[in-house]
Formats: structure tokens, sequence, C-alpha cells
């Protein structure tokens, strides 16, 4: 294609970018078309990826095509491994593609599609993408270290322990988040507890298929997984339509807490190959399926979004969670748009299978803006729904009421008309004998993902079953998080308390591994029953904290991408990380002293603790445990701030230090040496 | 016409073995390919256990996004 020719594309996606995001943007009043929000996300991503990340590539970290990466020097046929870019590529994006950006998106949808859109789309470009970038070409460079590591050695002792607390904080409270999002997609619902059930006897099939039966075809398992799922999906059916079995798994909310965290303690403490890997193995065949069927489902349909661009409650008296756009938007999406979880995965597996520095700009920045696409579609799952539907199902019940008709009350007073009718004739299309209050996220995320493939394949008739398959694919997601996050938790205390007694670091010795898995699923558990129990607590006041946590991460990693630009001597160039970083400072600090000082008891923890206590059952119990639980997700948030500013200010230190000359700086790059693929690379 | 048909013919062929590529590493198939290759093994069940048991720490210890 000629130069001019090439501009006049690039002129085109320029003004087809600029006219969706306008179009999302100024349209009021009228519905509008989700293609609209598709087209403006293809069209930032490509414009960022083809300028911005070219920008960051050429001048901010200069990468050289003839300077061998790990994955040369290094070669071990193990960890590191010269591998094709697409295959390198797949393998990040599966790494980092989780449920947050399913669930994040569809619970800050109550603020209407425009703001979630608005900043999936410009903290994709500007931060997250430009974080997993420039964070997996300093691990390249420094032989696939860790962000820990990283931010030891170029920021100092302190930047590297924080790193540390803020991972094992991080690892915690995403656990704790997640376990409670399958609750509230689990519960009374004998259909999905049923098929999510069933997920475990096919792990550990497929755990002995592949070790007894046909050794290593992990591919040919995972298909014979998953038509097994699709069978334990229309099992379910028939379980939910015959009470004896029914019964059985009509579970309430705290049995279903009580059974993850024995699950959870299993998966830590059984082989791995028999529980964990086959059931990481389903999840991502099942995952990355789902995702290109959503895909090709939203190009399909072209589906007509309901929810307004804005509603009343940016205000931030939301029934999906309290407190105003700001901050608490930018926490709630935290994935779609920068995940801190992200720079572990860029200085994990990923830079120690890069064959070429070039190529961290399409893996790094790339697999970041399709992750980013995934958060839209969650957008576009939220918003098909009518908004009362949106909200009757988010909603809880200590705000709408637990009657289905003084919910649809409350709903429609609101501005946002349902029925109770209406609501009953959904539970029944989907199987469910009530939607109502069924908060987290995920089964509003399902409701909307059923409806777009019914209206693709199947119809009505399908809508049940495609239902339930969102719902399984969302709880086997996040199931898989929650296992291989309890046994990576169970390994960081390990290594923390081997320091203590040295066979409490031994990770074979059973002992060591039954009390440091009971220590870290008691951890988690600790969060899952504090929102099981806790009626205006749960996921209302545990997703900001888990955004904030996730994002103190992404503030280390900003932290050590500053502080390695200014000592490769480009302070003037600093400015492509440090503006993410200034902007998810203000952010954190604000939700943070909101979630912990705000008059609002809906939205502060110590206000909730206030009121509970200057209540007439402030002596009972429960209340005592809930006026608890508020004071430590205060001291929490208050460890994470801290932690965030002492982080900032050594980093400061170090800058300012390095930039008036006071001290050399050192760069703790692994030293040059050329490809023995240059001529490949020249040709 | 015919060298077209060659040409999208030879795409497709690539872009189906890169997803097939991907996929095998994605799911650690590579991964016990080149243990077979340093061990000069041939796949069998043993082999596939001593391969799980040299990779089980690191694939214990990948972290895991939300």
């Amino acid at each position: 294609m000629s130069k001019s020719a090439r501009a006049l594309v690039w002129v085109g996606v320029t003004a087809a970018g600029v006219l969706s995001v306008a179009t999302i943007a100024i349209h009021r009043g009228e519905e509008i078309n989700a293609m609209w929000l598709v087209v403006a996300a293809v069209c930032s991503y490509a414009l960022g990826y083809r300028f911005y990340s070219k920008f960051i590539a050429a001048r901010v970290l200069t990468l050289d095509a003839l300077r061998a990466t790990p994955a040369e020097r290094l070669e071990n046929g193990r960890d590191f491994v010269r591998t094709n870019k697409w295959v390198v590529f797949g393998h990040h994006f599966a790494a980092i593609a989780g449920p947050g950006p399913l669930v994040g998106p569809v619970l800050a949808a109550q603020f209407g599609y425009l703001p979630g859109t608005l900043w999936i789309l410009t903290g994709a470009v500007f931060a997250g993408c430009v974080q997993d970038f420039v964070i997996l070409l300093f691990s390249v460079r420094r032989d696939g270290k860790s962000l820990t590591e990283m931010a030891k050695d170029e920021i100092g002792r302190l930047g590297g322990l924080i790193a540390y607390v803020a991972v094992i904080s991080i690892v915690v409270i995403l656990l704790g988040v997640c376990a409670l999002i399958v609750v509230n997609a689990l519960k009374a619902s004998p259909w999905g507890t049923f098929t999510i059930a069933m997920t475990i006897p096919i792990a550990l099939l497929m755990g002995v298929y592949l070790r007894r039966i046909r050794p290593g075809k992990v591919l040919e398992s995972s298909v014979l997984g998953f038509l097994l799922v699709l069978l334990a999906i229309w099992g379910g059916q028939w379980a939910s339509h015959t009470p004896s079995v029914g019964r059985f798994f009509t579970l309430t909310a705290p049995t279903l807490a009580i059974l993850i965290i024995i699950y959870g303690f299993a998966a830590s403490a059984l082989p791995v190959w028999l529980l964990l890997a086959p059931r990481d193995y389903l999840s991502t065949f099942v995952k990355l399926g789902t995702i290109v069927m959503l895909a090709l489902g939203i190009v399909a349909l072209r589906p007509t979004l309901h929810m307004p661009a804005l509603t009343r409650f940016i205000d931030g008296t939301g029934p999906v969670f309290a407190g105003n756009l700001f901050p608490f938007a930018f926490v709630t999406i935290a994935c779609g748009a920068i995940s801190g979880f992200h720079s572990l995965i860029a200085s994990g597996t990923t830079p120690k299978l890069i064959s070429r520095e070039t190529e961290t700009r399409m893996v790094g920045y790339g697999a970041m803006a399709c992750e980013s696409m995934v958060a839209i579609m969650a957008v576009v799952a939220a918003c098909v729904m009518q908004p009362g539907t949106y909200f009757a199902i988010n909603s809880p019940a200590g705000i709408v009421g637990q009657a289905p008709e003084a919910a649809a009350a409350s709903i429609s007073s609101w501005g946002f008309p349902v029925t109770a009718s209406d609501m009953h004739v959904l539970a029944q299309d989907v199987g469910e004998q009530t939607l109502y209050n069924r908060t987290g996220g995920a089964p509003a995320f399902a409701v909307g993902m059923a409806q777009i493939f019914s209206h693709s394949i199947g119809g009505k008739a399908l809508m049940a079953i495609w239902y339930h398959f969102a719902l399984m694919f969302e709880a086997l997601f996040i199931l898989t998080v929650l296992d291989a996050g309890t046994r990576v938790g169970r390994f960081m205390v390990q290594d923390a308390l081997g320091h203590v007694w040295k066979p409490l670091g031994r990770t074979s010795w059973y002992p060591s591994i039954l009390a440091n898995s009971a220590l870290i699923v008691a951890a988690w558990g600790y969060f899952l029953w504090q929102g099981v129990k806790d009626p205006l607590g749960g996921i209302n006041s545990l997703w900001p904290l888990f955004g904030i946590s996730n994002q103190l991460l992404a503030t280390v990693a900003l932290c050590v991408a500053t502080t390695i630009i200014i000592k490769m001597g480009r302070p003037k160039y600093a400015p492509v990380t440090l503006a993410p970083l200034t902007w998810l400072v203000a952010v954190t600090f604000s939700a943070s002293y909101y979630k912990v000082f705000d008059p609002n008891p809906r939205i502060g923890f110590l206000a909730h603790a206030r009121l509970l206590a200057s209540g007439a059952n402030a002596a009972a119990p429960a209340t005592a445990r809930l006026i608890f639980n508020d004071r430590l997700d205060a001291l929490v948030t208050g460890i994470l701030i801290v932690l965030i500013a002492a982080i900032l200010v050594e980093s400061a230190t170090e800058w300012i230090r390095v930039l008036a000359g006071r001290k050399q700086p050192v760069l703790r790059e692994s030293p040059f040496v050329a490809t023995r693929f240059a001529a490949e690379e020249q040709g | 016409m015919i060298g077209r048909e060659l040409r999208l013919r030879e795409l497709v062929r690539g872009m189906a073995s890169i997803v097939r590529s991907a996929l095998q590493e994605i799911f650690d198939e590579s991964a016990y390919a080149r243990f077979l290759r340093r061990r000069q093994l041939q796949t069998s069940p043993e082999a596939y256990a001593e391969f799980l048991r040299e990779n089980e720490v690191s694939r214990q210890r990948r972290a895991r996004c939300c």
C-alpha cells in the first residue's frame, strides 16, 4: 500500500473514531446502537496502537531489535524459550483476561453507559496498555525479573517490600471478592450450583485422563471436558426441574460460602495435577471460546442500548454501590482500563518467551487493548437490558426491599419502569426462581449475554441454556482465579514465614502446606463471610477495596516505570507513565478517603459503624461483628494508603536525586548482547 | 485467479497453524513436547508425571489475573 493510501486509511479510522465517540458522548434522550461503542473502541485501540505505542517504542523505550532477549540468552527449553510473537500474544492474553473486565463494567453501568465507556477507552489507551507494555519491556531487559525485584533494584528496598505487601493484600481481597461474586451468582440457583458442582468431578476426570489415558493431550482433554460441561448444563436444567434432586442444590449464601471455603482449601492442599491444572485448562478453553462467541454475537446482532448515557446515580446515590462518579467509577472499573495485576504477568512468564524486544509492543500494548475490548463487551451486555431489569437484578434487598412488588415499585419510582410480572417472566425464561437482588454483576452479565446469544441463536427457547452457560462461564472463570490464587497466596505466605522458621517455608512439607493453606483461606474467607453476613456491605464495600488495592499495585508498577525512564536519561518522556500515575493517585486517595471518612453510612466505613453503634441492636453479637468489620475495612484501607504514600515518597526522592544530579543513575539492566539472529532481523 | 486462491489457502493455513501453536503453548502441550525432546523420552504416563513434577512449582506460582 502506498504512503498516501495508508495515510488515507488512518484519516478514515480517525474520522470513524471521532464520529463514534462523539455519538456516544453527545447523544441524549434516544437509544443508540451498541455498534457505536464497538466502532469507537476498535478505532481508539487502533489509533493508540499505531501512533501512541509507536511513539513510546521509538522515543521513550528505544526498542532494539538487535539486542538479544532473555529467551535467547538464557534459553533452557523450560521457562526461557524463544516463541513466535502471536503465540506469546495468545499466551499473554489468556493470562491477563480474568473476570474483572466483565464484572466491573457491569456494576459501573449504574452511572449509564457513557462514564464506563470513556474510562475504559482512555484508561486503556493512555494507562493500562502503557503500563503493560513498559513493564514487559523493562522485565525483558532485566532477565525476566518480577515487578517486586525490579521495584527493589530500581526504587529501593522499601519499594520491594511494599510491592510484596501489595501483592499479598490484593490477592486476599481479590479472592474474597471473587468468592462473593460466585456466592451471589449461585445462591438459590439449583441449575447453576449443579453445573458448577459437576465441573469438579469433570476436572478430576480430566486430570486422570491427562495423566493416565492420553498423557499430555491437553487440548483433546479440554474439548472432552467442554462437552461434559455442556452436558452438565443440560443436567442442571433437569436437576432444577426435579424437586427431589433440586433441593440438594438449592443453597443459601452462608452454605455456599462454607462450601467455597472448603473448596479453596482443597485446591490449595491437593496435588496440582489432580484438580488445579485440569480446571485451569478447562476454564481457559471455555473463556477464550466464550469471548469470541460474545464478540461475534454483538457484531451479528448489533443490539440497541436501553440504558441512558448518564443516569441520575452519578450523584452518588446509586443502588448498586454508593458513591459519586468520581472516584468510584474509576476504581470499580479496574481491569478493563488499568490493572496492576497485569504487571505481575508482564514481569512473570511472558518476558521469558519474547524473541525480540520489538515484539513487546504488540504483546504488551496489544493484548491489553484486547482485554479492554472484553470490558466494552461487558458494558454492552449490561446496557442492552432494560434499565429497570438491570437495577432489579443488581440492587441489594437492603435498598429496594425483599418483596417483588415493593422492589419493582422502588425501581420504577427512580424513572426505570419495571414490573414484578416482567421480572417473573424473565426469571422463568432463564430458569431461575427469582432474579431480584442478584448482586455482584455476574447474574446481570449472564442475563445480558443470554439476551444477545438468544437473539442470535435459538430464540427464547434457548434463553435459559444461554443464561446458565454464561453463569457457568463466569463462575468457572472466577473459581479458577480462586483456586490458583489461593495456591499462589499460600506460596507467598510460605516464603514470608520461611524467614521466621525455616520448615514453614518448605513447599513440600505437608504440615506447612496445611497450615499456610488454612491461613490464606482464613484471610479471604473472612472477607467472604463478612460480605455474606452484612446486607449493606458485601460486594458494595468490597469491590472498591479490590479496585483500590489493584490500583495500588498499578501505582507501584508505574512508579517503577517512571523511575527507570528518568534513570535512562529521558525525563522529558516521564509524563508517559507519570500522567497515569498522577491520575491513579488522585483516584485511589480520594476513593480511600471517602470509603473511610464519608458521613454517608452507605459509603464510609466509620459512618456505617457509628450508625450501627447508635442503633437499638448495638449490643447484639451480630451487630458487634458488623461494627468490627467496618472498622477493620477502614484500617485495611488506611494501611493501603500509607503504602501508596510511602512508595510515592521513596520514588519521588529517587527522581529528585537523579534529576538534581545528586545521584548517579544506575540502571540494573542486563548488559547488551547482540542477537544471533541479526541477519534474520536485517533481512 | 488460481494464484490468488493459492495465496488465500496459504494465508488460511498459516493462520490456522498460528492459532494451533498458540493453543498448544497456552495449554502446555508445547512445553511437554520440549520436555520430551530435551530428555529424549517417548510420551508415557511416567514421562508426563515427570513433566508435571518438573513444572509443578512454576505452574503453581504462575499469577492469574483478575
